[in-house]
């Protein structure tokens, strides 16, 4: 799983690739935690292209909520694939982290 | 001919050609010329022992009268299809349907031909094909569409039928008889073809082995099953699919049970094992595994032990999921402590348990993160997930199951018996394409069986049924021979040099005996028939040979595909195909070349005129023997009014 931080000026974008799991879970909170230390507070995690996320995934997410919203801002998802979703369903997470469709999307009406 | 008589033969026989090969090994070798000299006595120690087994075969040479058929029993009779004629299948259904001992007639179509099954439909005969469990796994061809069949349907035995073979109506009630005996498994009747002419130009027929071959391993209880034309007793296969079962099974676990602790191993030195999780869930994997293999060694049943496994394999796997979940809840809690008001507050699944069951599944668990331990552990199971049927009756492991599927009858203490009447009539293939496509296809099965399951090593039979199984196998290595046999006059005619250290009188009085009784033998258990085409087929089809065990070596060694044909029964068109025996059209060329050049070498003193005389006359042999092949590739099919009523005989 690979990760890649784009500022969007009024927020910032954090491309995930792969699969969101045990594995890659800690490399996420970093790396939301890197952005955040940076000084953005509104970030997007684009799941175009996470194909998979487990439990442990999921957990990160959250985490990097709470990072988020700590700092005064906040996280939000876009552009989740099926299984994604089904997860977010499954846990009823999505009515805490309600993807978007795009990435624009996301920060749109703030 | 009576008993006494043949087996005078054989010893004469076994007796002059040790005799012969003992004197060839110690006095004649001629070692300057080893590179000719070591291969042609052991191409010729080769056939000494083929001759042996053959008299050993016909040691005890069966004849058999079928005892009445027994009233009541179920009979399923199954047509093999896959790709055949539409119309070959319901003619043969037609006629099996007219078998007069009650039955079920079957048409197993692995081609899943809707036209098929409506001709079955309107001919009111049963019709099978596989079901979805068959998709994306390995089908096993004609011995996996007949344990597909024997799982559908229920009669005590079941007649087998290639699609081209046409049932006498009499079949049953001639071969049912000999199941009164509660241990006989199988009754194999010959496999007789309707469209060859009398000189065979093929070698389709086989009646040497269709009669003293077959009669005589019966006579040791180790007749064969051929594929076709035979009658099964279900309990037998079935007891065979279960002992394959639990063999396999057991077998499976404990590779696995070895592996899983290899994978944890590996895992824990990647860089995954960095994340504590993973860790833990490792450590978890690797208790269990060890638990197993402490049970399984215990002799602890393999359905509790893989069981046991899975289950604590999953609870720490569903810990860790809870673990997350409940991480996450408090997470929600903080940030529904920070923010009062302005979300929608924490929103715990509505039924936790079920989220938590549901993301610790296989698809979506986090041991997914490390597949080569999930994939380890799903292979310690009892459920054979690698298989479409868990239990599998006709032995897969070759791509000819029948001779395999019967020594394993044998192995577990099932008789046989050859009923050596034609009560099937069936259909050669017309062109030397196919037939060798065939040939080719019948050598690699065996070869197969031999490398997979060598008969001599097999536990539960005689030591003659040993070499009964033994015997054929052995035969088919007659390619090599075959090659030594055509190069040593070859060398000798153009080079000069003798792979003997002189042709004399020791050599005559050595090898003219053991020849001429060797072929009184054949002559005399042949009985009549020719068994010439057969002889001349095992030699000039070299080529066939060699490939078949060097393909069938390929794929039992290093797991490479065989390059497997089904045998087409219609006639593949054009003209004479001389490509297709290109290495013994060289073959003989250089034999004739060889003649001419050694009567040269002779006519000006090169060559001595007694090896010359010896060795033109095996080239003339050796061309004599090839030149069937020239026959079979102009060979254009059948022709109707050759048939007459003399070809079919007892």
């Amino acid at each position: 799983m690979q990760f890649a931080i784009e500022d969007r000026g009024t927020y910032t974008e954090v491309v995930a690739t792969g699969r969101l799991n045990m594995v890659s879970a800690p490399t996420l909170r970093a790396t939301v935690d890197e952005a955040v230390g940076a000084g953005s507070r509104h970030i997007v995690v684009n799941l175009a292209a996470t194909e998979f996320m487990d439990s442990s995934g999921l957990g990160a997410l959250i985490g990097c909520l709470k990072v988020a919203r700590q700092a005064g801002g906040d996280l939000r998802i876009a552009c989740v694939q099926k299984q994604v979703q089904m997860v977010l369903e499954l846990t009823n997470m999505n009515r805490v982290l309600a993807p978007y469709g795009t990435v624009e999307e996301a920060f749109a009406r703030d | 001919m009576s008993v006494f008589w043949v087996r005078l033969l054989v010893v004469l026989t076994v007796i002059l050609g040790v005799n012969y090969i003992a004197w060839r090994w110690l006095e004649s070798l001629n070692w300057d010329a080893w590179w000719i000299a070591v291969p042609l006595v052991a191409a010729e120690t080769y056939s000494l022992i083929d001759v042996a087994l053959f008299g050993l075969t016909v040691w005890r040479l069966k004849r058999r009268t079928p005892p009445e058929p027994p009233v009541g029993a179920t009979v399923d009779v199954f047509i093999t299809t896959y790709n055949e004629p539409i119309d070959m299948v319901l003619k043969t259904a037609e006629a099996a349907k007219r078998i007069t001992y009650p039955h079920e007639t079957w048409i197993l179509d692995d081609g899943s031909r809707p036209e098929l099954q409506e001709g079955a439909e309107k001919l009111g005969v049963g019709y099978i094909t596989r079901g979805p469990e068959w998709a994306n796994r390995p089908r096993h061809a004609k011995a996996g569409n007949l344990n597909n069949a024997l799982m559908m349907t229920s009669g005590e035995f079941m007649l087998i039928l290639d699609t081209d073979q046409v049932p006498d109506p009499r079949i049953l009630d001639r071969t049912l008889g000999y199941f009164n005996n509660r241990r006989v498994s199988l009754v194999q009747t010959p496999q007789y073809f309707v469209n060859v002419p009398e000189d065979d130009p093929l070698g389709s027929q086989a009646p040497l082995f269709y009669g003293p071959i077959q009669q005589g391993k019966d006579g040791w209880n180790a007749a064969f099953f051929c594929g076709s034309n035979a009658i099964l007793r279900r309990e037998a296969l079935m007891q065979l699919g279960l002992a394959g079962y639990v063999e396999e099974v057991e077998r499976a676990v404990t590779a696995a049970l070895k592996s899983a602790r290899a994978a944890v191993r590996r895992a824990r030195k990647s860089a995954e094992a960095a994340n504590p999780l993973v860790t833990r869930l490792l450590d978890d994997v690797d208790r269990a595994v060890d638990a197993a293999r402490a049970e399984q060694a215990a002799g602890a049943p393999l359905a509790e032990v893989t069981y046991r496994v899975r289950r604590s394999v999953d609870n720490a796997v569903q810990q860790m999921v809870a673990a997350d979940m409940s991480a996450m809840e408090a997470d929600l809690a903080e940030i529904a402590a920070m923010d009062l008001g302005s979300e929608p507050g924490v929103a715990v699944p509505d039924n936790l348990d079920i989220a938590v069951q549901q993301l610790s599944d296989r698809a979506w668990s986090p041991l997914g993160a490390l597949e080569s331990v999930q994939a380890v552990l799903d292979a310690i199971s009892v459920d054979r997930d690698d298989e479409a049927q868990p239990v599998m009756p006709l032995a897969t492991i070759s791509v000819t199951e029948d001779m395999a599927t019967s020594m394993r009858m044998h192995a577990m203490g099932w008789q046989s018996v050859y009923h050596h009447e034609i009560l099937a009539y069936g259909l050669a293939p017309e062109d030397l394409k196919t037939m060798l496509t065939q040939r080719l296809r019948w050598a690699q099965g065996t070869i197969q069986v031999l490398l997979r399951e060598n008969p001599l090593a097999k536990k539960g039979m005689s030591l003659v049924q040993r070499l009964m199984y033994f015997a054929t196998m052995w035969s088919y290595l007659s390619g090599f021979a075959a090659v030594v046999y055509f190069a040593a006059p070859i060398i000798y005619l153009t080079l000069g040099i003798l792979p003997v250290t002189s042709i004399s009188f020791d050599f005559f009085i050595r090898f003219l005996p053991f020849m001429i009784v060797n072929q009184l033998l054949f002559a005399v258990v042949g009985r009549g028939v020719s068994t010439w085409r057969g002889q001349q087929y095992s030699l000039a089809l070299f080529p066939t040979w060699i490939k078949a065990c060097t393909t069938a070596a390929r794929n039992v060694w290093f797991g490479r595909p065989l390059g497997f044909a089904v045998t087409p029964k219609a006639r593949q068109d054009g003209g004479p195909s001389w490509s297709l025996i290109r290495p013994q059209l060289i073959v003989m060329v250089l034999l004739a070349v060889a003649a001419i050049v050694g009567t040269i070498r002779l006519a000006t003193g090169l060559n001595e005129p007694l090896g010359t005389f010896v060795n033109v006359v095996w080239v003339v042999f050796d061309l004599i023997v090839l030149s069937v092949l020239i026959k079979a590739v102009k060979y254009e099919g059948y022709v109707t009014e050759e048939r007459n009523a003399d070809a079919v005989r007892d």
